[in-house]
């Protein structure tokens, strides 16, 4: 699903932000095709190996392999987080006469400002998200039998994980937000809520409904002082609003400001699963505490929807440019007519629900199904996740993980 | 004198044709794949591209991202041009790629991705060959953008084209499992081959006297000193090609047709680019114009050197441990 979803995305850029292709495309195209040289290639090459290759290669290679598709992986990320951060926070470039955006330092457009926060922030966040997803198929089989020991071994390295990188990922989240307060304000504003100035210390909004129309937060719950004290470390730091900035360049506030909640919300609560996991496990009572199995389930797919919260907060905060304060969305799109796009916005989403959702249907009845084998040598179905056809099984006709 | 530019179309061109030739061979088994008889023969084709599959399809990768890299303005010339063939390849693409897994994750919906396998790769071969018959017609570029209708990819000689694409990848795809499997699959495969060359053969011929007739610079070039030259040798190689894969097909041999099949693709390759030179996008678009600033083009340009060799070494070494026959015996262990 990986490998079919990133070809989509590297002839998009091109049939329908042709504008941007052309005039970023000397900047961040040679950084996708690092992507591509360094990570891509890597991923794809040496899957196939970890895939079907074991008994062909012996486990030495087998594991350099695997290690190899890893580390591509990682590389693949810290690419396109440069190419993403180089969009948000642009640097090492000049404007040429033909209006494109022209390299003049390689290393400042590779580790500019908000680069090195995004790509801390999103590999936390990935480490998460498989945390959770682990936790919640270990808290699923412990719930059936608290004896099984694959499960125990599973709950216990995802709760582990929970502990130790939740913490960081809230600490990265902080140094993440100072600097875009730097460099974005005006996401910034959006994610706070902040529609006014406020000279004398910004409260922190907890929850509140935006209306864009009034330009305030409707019922507003919200703690004196709090934001100024988050974002500058000063009880009075004076903090501008979106009354400083006009109109025409203000990010949509409602939708940044409710993903940025929701966010925030489930980091907490991965933060208090955490904590829950670690008190039971102090006492002994990991294994046994059905609650918490039920609680790790419920999280389980939270990680994913903690990410896409956090990205539409990011990008949706970033609007209305797609290259930051230089050059609109709406000045970026291909010429492409309307209905064009919409009929291939339509099938895209149809064909995704379809071939992602039978794809996680799949995945759901393989968790579902008792924890893997420890031995990979068996026969009674492979653990995997890309794939070969297996002909002979000790029984032909059966379906793994059904 | 030194353009860097030409080197950079020399790796883009380069990394296409590797695209075309090995993508070609495994979505030419997809195209095959109802021709396999029973579950077994099924499994014994898929196998026999499923570890390389991936790594095949990111050449198509490097592909976009590189012209996207270093000319810019091709890219966004020709992805808005060719937006429902290139829409409609991904489309076909997603359903191709998943098959390989879900097919035997079900028992129910297993023809569904089989179907999903066969038309995924037969309609992605089609919509190839649609885009490069109509870059071969070429794209109205006005003030750095698309300037054309949104049907303007439709014509006789493109849908030509997108026929020679699925035949071509077909020959590929036979006589690759030609060389991967033996018994009375490989038999078979061996008569379908047959048909395919022929086809394949009359298929470059109409595309080759077609194309000097889109664009007056095709013409010329070919049919005018010094290129009348290679409108004879161009031809030769393709028979003498053509006569290896016969051969071989008659003589049983496991190489030599796919070998042969493969050099067929080069040589057109080969061709379609004289045709080209020195535009990147026909009929006006120069290599040199649509590049981005020599910065960009310099420090791709040294990754690329670095890590294209290793590329291609990682690469073989995949295609060797998956070396020799398929074991119709083994499974997944």
């Amino acid at each position: 699903m990986g490998v079919v979803s990133g070809i989509v995305m590297s002839y998009q850029f091109g049939t329908n932000w042709s504008v941007f292709s052309d005039k970023a495309g000397p900047v961040i195209g040679p950084l996708m095709a690092y992507e591509v040289l360094s990570a891509f290639f890597l991923e794809a090459g040496f899957l196939g190996i970890m895939l079907f290759g074991r008994e062909r290669v012996g486990d030495s290679l087998h594991m350099f392999a695997t290690a190899m598709v890893a580390f591509g992986t990682l590389m693949s990320a810290t690419w396109i987080l440069s190419v993403n951060s180089w969009m948000q926070t642009p640097a090492g470039y000049s404007i040429n006469e033909l209006g494109q955006f022209y390299p003049e330092d390689w290393w400042a457009i590779v580790f500019n400002p908000s680069f090195p926060y995004r790509l801390v922030h999103m590999v936390l966040a990935a480490y998460l998200t498989v945390a959770l997803v682990v936790g919640g198929v270990g808290g699923l089989h412990l719930l059936r039998n608290r004896e099984d020991g694959p499960a125990r071994r599973m709950f216990s390295m995802a709760m582990w994980m929970l502990v130790v990188v939740t913490p960081l990922q809230i600490l990265a989240g902080d140094f993440h937000g100072i600097n875009t307060l730097e460099h974005q304000p005006a996401k910034v504003m959006a994610m706070e809520g902040h529609y006014d100035s406020h000279p004398h210390g910004a409260p922190l909004i907890l929850f509140g409904i935006p209306n864009p129309q009034e330009k305030r937060i409707d019922y507003a719950i919200e703690i004196p002082n709090l934001s100024s004290l988050i974002l500058k470390h000063d009880w009075n730091a004076p903090l501008d609003g979106l009354d400083t900035i006009p109109d025409e360049d203000e990010p949509p506030v409602a939708i940044v400001f409710w993903s940025f909640r929701v966010m925030i919300g489930l980091g907490f609560a991965m933060l208090g699963l955490g904590a829950w996991s670690l008190l039971r496990r102090m006492r002994g009572r990991l294994y046994e505490d059905r609650w918490l199995h039920r609680a790790a389930i419920a999280m389980g797919p939270m990680g994913f929807v903690a990410v896409l919260a956090g990205w539409i907060t990011t990008e949706v905060g970033r609007q209305p440019f797609t290259v930051y304060g230089l050059l609109r969305t709406s000045d970026s799109l291909a010429p492409v007519a309307a209905p064009a796009v919409a009929a291939s916005l339509i099938v895209f989403i149809g064909v995704y629900f379809f071939v992602f959702g039978a794809g996680t249907f799949y995945l759901l009845r393989m968790m579902n199904a008792a924890v893997g084998t420890p031995d990979p040598d068996l026969h009674d179905g492979p653990i995997r996740t890309a794939g070969i056809t297996p002909i002979m099984q000790t029984d032909p006709d059966a379906i793994p993980g059904k | 004198m030194f353009e860097l530019s030409f080197i950079w179309a020399g790796i883009i061109a380069f990394a296409v044709l590797t695209y075309v030739i090995l993508d070609g061979f495994d979505l030419g088994a997809g195209i095959l794949f109802p021709l396999a008889e029973g579950e077994r023969e099924k499994a014994m084709m898929m196998n026999s591209i499923a570890p390389i599959w991936d790594g095949n399809e990111t050449w198509l990768v490097l592909g976009g991202g590189g012209l996207f890299a270093v000319f810019p303005l091709a890219y966004a010339v020709i992805m808005p041009a060719l937006y429902m063939p290139i829409i409609l390849m991904l489309l076909a693409l997603i359903f191709r790629g998943v098959a390989f897994e879900y097919r035997w994750r079900t028992a129910r919906w297993k023809p569904v991705w089989d179907v999903a396998f066969f038309g995924g790769s037969i309609v992605a071969a089609f919509m190839q060959g649609i885009a490069l018959g109509a870059l071969v017609q070429g794209i109205e570029v006005a003030d750095r953008a698309y300037a054309g209708g949104w049907w303007d990819w439709l014509s006789v000689f493109s849908l030509l084209t997108g026929v020679a694409v699925i035949v071509g990848y077909a020959l590929l795809g036979s006589t690759w499992i030609i060389l991967k499997t033996e018994g009375p699959l490989q038999r078979r495969m061996q008569n379908h081959a047959w048909y395919l060359g022929a086809a394949t053969l009359f298929f470059i011929g109409i595309v080759s006297i077609l194309t000097p007739f889109q664009d007056p610079v095709y013409f010329q070039r070919w049919l005018n000193l010094p290129g009348s030259i290679l409108s004879v040798l161009m031809p030769g190689a393709v028979i003498a090609a053509a006569w290896a894969l016969f051969t071989g097909l008659n003589a049983g041999k496991d190489a030599q047709p796919f070998l042969a099949s493969l050099t067929i693709f080069v040589l057109c390759f080969i061709g379609i680019g004289i045709s080209f030179y020195p535009n990147i996008v026909p009929p006006g678009l120069t290599i040199k114009e649509a590049a981005a600033p020599d910065e960009s083009l310099w420090f791709a340009l040294v990754g690329t050197l670095v890590l294209v060799p290793m590329i291609l070494v990682y690469t073989a070494y995949a295609y060797w441990v998956f070396r020799g026959k398929i074991d119709p015996e083994e499974g997944y262990h």
